[in-house]
């Protein structure tokens, strides 16, 4: 089954067309795809707990798999235990694991 | 077991975005994986592995070229090159090169053209095109 992974680098509170990632993610999902939102440097801003922006709140009850780079987290002071529910903290050897499945549609934004 | 390649294209010019940082770390961690990888260079992003680049002091804190050790992208694509052998192919645009006068890249780097990626990203499992915006 085609994969579609989504590498976030944009800040959501500075570039609003993070919207149009996140609608198409859960687009993608709905239609039974396997979708993953990887969120890597200022993509991360979301990711703590306490930040008012919901979207990545949005992507998780929708099903899609939503992770952030642990040395985007750590360069912006987000622990591990700070993350909003829904996104679970990985690395860029989890990228290159899925990259390696052929099967992956990635697209960076 | 079969091999797996990803082809990474890159765009942006040193020192512009945190872009490169993220290709570098994903590189090497393919690369750590055993993952052949080829990444095809255009744009701004033929001057990454500028030889003539030198690293600087910082006279906001007041420490020497020596003590601060900036790493310029140079180096990193050439501990890259070092590091992946034969796994890594590392081709600039040559027309790209030629607009910025930037021939002069470290030991290990190809010139090629967009034809190269085409054949790259054709004989890859994956490709990741990085654009600047």
């Amino acid at each position: 089954m085609t994969g579609y992974l989504f590498i976030e680098t944009r800040d959501p509170f500075e570039s609003r067309d993070t919207e149009f990632v996140a609608e198409t993610a859960a687009a993608l999902k709905e239609r039974d795809s396997e979708v993953t939102v990887f969120l890597v440097q200022n993509g991360v801003l979301a990711a703590r707990r306490g930040a008012r922006e919901r979207y990545l709140s949005r992507l998780a009850e929708a099903g899609v798999r939503v992770l952030a780079d642990d040395f985007s987290l750590r360069e912006r002071g987000i622990a591990g235990d700070d993350l909003r529910a829904g996104v679970s903290q990985s690395s860029v050897g989890a990228l290159v694991e899925m990259l390696a499945r052929g099967e992956t549609k990635a697209i960076w934004h | 077991m079969e091999e797996k390649t990803l082809t990474i294209a890159l765009m942006n010019p040193p020192y512009e975005s945190a872009n490169s940082t993220t290709a570098f770390r994903i590189i090497a961690a393919a690369l750590r994986q055993g993952l052949r990888v080829n990444v095809f260079a255009y744009e701004g992003a033929v001057c990454l592995p500028l030889k003539e680049q030198a690293p600087h002091a910082n006279p906001v804190k007041g420490t020497t070229v020596e003590e601060e050790d900036h790493p310029t992208t140079s180096k990193f694509v050439s501990a890259l090159l070092e590091m992946g052998g034969d796994r890594l192919t590392w081709v600039n645009c040559g027309l790209c090169v030629d607009e910025r006068g930037a021939s002069n890249a470290v030991e290990g780097v190809r010139r090629g053209s967009p034809a190269d990626f085409f054949k790259m990203a054709e004989g890859s499992t994956n490709t990741l095109v990085i654009p600047t915006r």
